[in-house]
């Protein structure tokens, strides 16, 4: 008699593993199916944590995520997985229980980068904004009355953050090492549009520096920041928006290409080993896989976004049933949307190694606008403030590598003048400084 | 908008890169959906079980497809 | 086709606006799909399937303004031709209505109409249809033949944008009659026929003076409708547009609101009818009508093409559209794509995604949208019901000459009773 076959173990129990899992289901999976999660929650949305949670609209638990799929799976929820033995094809949880596969599917995603200990960050009062529960907390902290919140970091979540907490009458400070918000990801160009709805909404910003401690009171509440520049900003609740790292320190000794910038797989999602040999039973999607784009030149690639967690997961799932012969190549072209200052940012492709950026709809002084960003002549990503509307056509021409800019003749349009985008030099070190949507290896 | 729409409640999700701001949602299920601005869409996630026939409206209106409404019972339970 | 030899791929677009394939134009387009893009003869550039729809619905290169002009046949009367006739010529010309304007205009015009088409006032019509739905049927009660469009498609959608604009009751019947006249208007075939034209002239002259004095009443006696929202002036004391668009964009919501709902409602009814399985379960089940409706606006949409005009030379699919073509989105087609539904030419309201240009898509999407579906959801519920044993009498049906605004001219249904 056969031994119980282990079946599939999917790791990570967020967006990416609830849709991988699924999509097992879907695609004629019938056999064991497991979800691990370090969290003790059903797999929710993170999207709405910064804006709707934050601004009371939403409670954290009002994000768990519909189910697509019967999935008749066991939940492992509130233990993490610790260990990876590949060879015994077990994963190690953290009450110490193992857990054998026959395939993997790994989503553990990743966490927010939390302010260094030796310079303040055991203090209470400041927070990161991840998890569900993180943003629960911070919202209790919100309701509680803080006299001057402190954010740090204008990416993504430090400008949704800032938003909300201007529409919430607080008092808000943002400081980021750049001269505008976004500067990593959109660049100053852009950038300067966000700073200045930052600068109307009423929140300070204090570009151009950054913080190097945090000081607090007898109780260990935080209640200063010491500044680069050698001021200080009296606060007492703290954000510290400084990006992710990837949750890849399971995976230390298991013989992967993994650290913090992700899990290396290749085109059809499958982990590499340490010698580059791809593992025929361990799959990578979602915030932890970094994996080659063929629309950029193959180079490796790892995003934050819902869409690739989405579809990734999905391509994973399918390579997971297919044979060996029949491994597709995941394609995929990245894409993200963020609210902030009443304002629908949406952005399709990779804006890295732009050397310009046209406005072609619309003007940065509307508010109203689309941007392409171009290198060597070709379209490479596309940037929409309220003109979605436009921003499928401009997607086909990012696609089809279209020359930049793409559009002419269009109704509508401004004079294009294109203009540098202005990212800034990478800077070594810095604890802050790593862009939030996409890390490069 | 309710936070958490109570026992039964359904669960939505929308794909918000889908999303073009059609607001063919918030006629259907004006309780659920709401645009703010020019194109952000706002919803609930948890709506009460009494509005799933206008969520389904919702759902079959996208003009795009872009939400998900959870058809049956959760998966068992999380230990 | 109709005489049975295959038209050339670039005559295939000629073979759709011959009133012989009207009854069943999926064949051509299908042949049509064999090239996404394909140049036609007379320089105009066809696209049928649905990636290439979806590129270039959102594609600000297509303009909806520059088409050819409206030129007004002369009376004959110099005192009409150079004085009455030129200001209404301003309405046809340069306050075209919103479909045919591009942004910033299109944008200003749209919002303005999308303000006062506010979801308690449309939702809010939902009981004025039910029982406008109950009165025609009641009408028809006692008879063992009824002719669908006649009793039902046609006069409803009137009466509820009547209502919805603000036109009195008692003028309902002079909007059915200019409505059908204007429509005609949409159908790109019907600009060359001269004495459908001056008929259409005429019904927008009366259109327009009957408009021009109804919002001169609505700003005197403002009521609760959308006439009276749209001529208030704004927050600034200032018009939210000029009195000319104005008229304009009222007649284009009386046009554009009706033979669509008619269309929509018909082929949903003749769709039914030829799945008599669908009528029954919609029957025990009213809650499938929203599935079922978005199926017949996929499989059997009301607008089959709308035409743009290429302000640029545009790439797609390995043809190139060159400036100042026109071109048909052909959504029809797109609609049956197999590379974008399985099966497409079967009718399957439980498909997943049905993801259809039955209301076309991009900046000019159908504003009255979430209205149609309501007039159709409660007018299919109701015949669903109130129909005893419905069968067609003639398949396929006569339908009416145009072939964008396709839909039967007549659709009779014998009845056992009608409850």
């Amino acid at each position: 008699m056969s031994p119980e076959p282990a079946g599939i173990v999917v790791v990570g129990a967020s967006l990416a593993g609830l849709r991988g899992a699924e999509a097992l289901r879907r695609g004629g999976y019938a056999g064991p199916l497991t979800l691990v999660g370090a969290e003790p929650h059903r797999p929710y949305d993170r999207p709405p944590l910064s804006k709707h949670v934050l601004a009371g609209a939403l409670e954290a638990g009002a994000t768990r995520l519909p189910e697509l799929a019967a999935l008749g799976a066991v939940w492992r929820l509130g233990h993490a997985a610790i260990a990876l033995d590949r060879v015994a094809r077990a994963i190690r949880l953290a009450d110490g229980t193992t857990l054998a596969y026959d395939k993997l599917l790994v989503t553990t995603g990743a966490e927010a980068r939390p302010w260094p200990a030796e310079t303040g960050g055991g203090l209470s009062g400041i927070h990161t904004l991840r998890g569900r529960d993180d943003a629960a907390s911070l919202r209790s902290a919100l309701v509680a009355g803080p006299r001057r919140v402190l954010i740090v970091g204008g990416g993504l979540i430090g400008c949704e953050a800032a938003s909300c907490l201007r529409d919430l009458g607080l008092s808000v400070t943002l400081v980021d090492p750049n001269p505008t918000p976004l500067a990593k990801s959109l660049g100053t160009h852009v950038g300067a549009v966000i700073a200045a709805c930052l600068r109307e909404s009423g929140a300070a910003f204090r570009p151009g520096t950054s913080v190097q401690t945090f000081e607090g009171d007898d109780a260990g509440r935080v209640v200063r920041a010491r500044l680069a520049d050698g001021s200080a900003i009296e606060t007492d609740l703290v954000i510290a928006a400084l990006g992710a790292t990837r949750a890849t320190g399971w995976l230390a000794g298991a013989g992967l290409m993994a650290d913090a910038g992700g899990v290396t797989c290749d085109a059809a999602c499958r982990a590499r080993a340490a010698d580059g040999t791809a593992c025929p039973d361990i799959y990578v999607a979602g915030d932890v896989a970094r994996w080659p784009i063929r629309l950029y030149g193959g180079r490796l690639v790892s995003v934050e976004h819902w869409g690739n967690a989405v579809e990734q997961a999905a391509h994973a799932a399918r390579n997971m049933l297919a044979g060996p012969d029949d491994q597709r190549a995941y394609e995929h072209l990245p894409a993200f949307w963020s609210n902030q200052f009443g304002i629908n940012i949406k952005l399709v492709g990779l804006t890295a190694g732009a050397e310009s950026v046209a406005v072609v709809q619309g003007s940065r002084a509307s508010r109203r606008f689309l941007a392409v960003y171009g290198r060597a002549g070709r379209s490479i990503a596309a940037l929409s403030f309220d003109e979605a509307r436009w921003l499928p056509a401009y997607t086909e021409a990012i696609l089809s590598g279209g020359a930049f800019p793409p559009i002419t003749d269009a109704t509508d349009q401004p004079r294009i003048e294109t203009a540098s985008p202005g990212f800034p030099p990478p800077r070594a070190g810095a604890p802050a400084a790593r862009r939030p949507e996409v890390a490069h290896v | 908008m309710k936070p958490i729409g109570g026992p039964g409640a359904l669960r939505v999700v929308v794909d918000l890169n889908r999303c073009q701001g059609y607001a063919q949602c918030c006629y259907a299920a004006p309780d659920a959906f709401v645009l703010r601005g020019h194109e952000i869409l706002f919803y609930d996630p948890t709506p009460p079980a009494g509005q799933r026939g206008a969520i389904e409206r919702a759902v079959q209106a996208c003009p795009v497809r872009a939400i998900r409404l959870q058809a049956g019972a959760d998966d068992g339970d999380a230990p | 086709m109709s005489d049975g030899t295959p038209s050339p791929h670039d005559s295939l677009f000629a073979a759709v606006m011959d009133p012989a394939n009207r009854t069943d134009p999926y064949p051509l387009y299908a042949r049509l799909r064999e090239r996404p893009v394909s140049r036609q003869r007379d320089g105009s550039y066809v696209v049928s399937t649905h990636a290439a729809i979806r590129a270039l619905i959102f594609d600000p290169r297509l303009s909806s303004e520059d088409l050819p002009p409206f030129k007004r046949p002369a009376t004959g009367n110099p005192i009409r031709d150079w004085i009455v006739n030129p200001i209404r010529s301003r309405i046809a010309t340069a306050h075209r209505p919103l479909i045919f304007r591009d942004p910033p205009d299109h944008d200003t015009l749209r919002s303005a109409v999308m303000r006062e088409f506010t979801i308690p006032r449309v939702l809010g019509l939902r009981d004025r249809v039910a029982r406008e739905v109950d009165a025609l049927l009641d009408a028809c009660r006692g008879r063992r033949e009824i002719c669908l469009v006649d009793d039902l498609s046609y006069p409803l959608p009137v009466s509820v944008i009547c209502q919805l604009l603000g036109v009195p009751a008692s003028d309902e019947p002079r909007f059915q009659a200019w409505a059908t006249q204007l429509a005609t208007a949409l159908e790109p075939d019907a600009r060359h026929d001269i004495e459908t034209r001056r008929h259409t002239v005429s019904a927008f002259d009366a259109i327009s003076d009957y408009m021009r004095d109804l919002i001169r009443e609505k700003r005197r006696r403002p009521a609760d409708d959308m006439l009276s929202g749209l001529a208030a002036p704004g927050p600034d004391g200032k018009k939210r547009m000029s009195d000319f668009d104005l008229i304009s964009t009222a007649i284009l919501l009386l046009v554009a609101g009706h033979e669509t709902t008619v269309n929509l409602i018909t082929n949903a009814m003749l769709t039914l009818l030829r799945h008599p399985e669908e009528l029954e379960r919609l029957r025990a089940d009213p809650a499938r009508a929203p599935r079922l409706i978005e199926e017949v606006l996929r499989y059997e949409p009301p607008v089959h093409f709308r035409t743009r005009k290429a302000l640029g030379t545009i790439a797609l699919r390995g043809e190139t559209i060159p400036k100042g073509a026109p071109v048909i989105l052909l959504f029809a087609a797109a609609n049956r794509d197999r590379d974008r539904f399985e099966g497409p030419d079967r009718f399957d309201p439980d498909r997943a995604d049905i993801e259809h240009f039955g209301f076309g898509g991009g900046l000019h999407y159908c504003v009255g949208a979430p209205l149609a579906r309501i007039e159709a959801e409660v007018a299919l519920v109701a015949l669903s019901r109130r129909l005893v044993a419905p069968r067609l009498l003639r398949d396929p049906p006569p339908y009416r000459p145009g072939a964008s605004l396709r839909g039967p001219e007549q659709l009779h249904i014998g009845v056992d009773a009608v409850a």
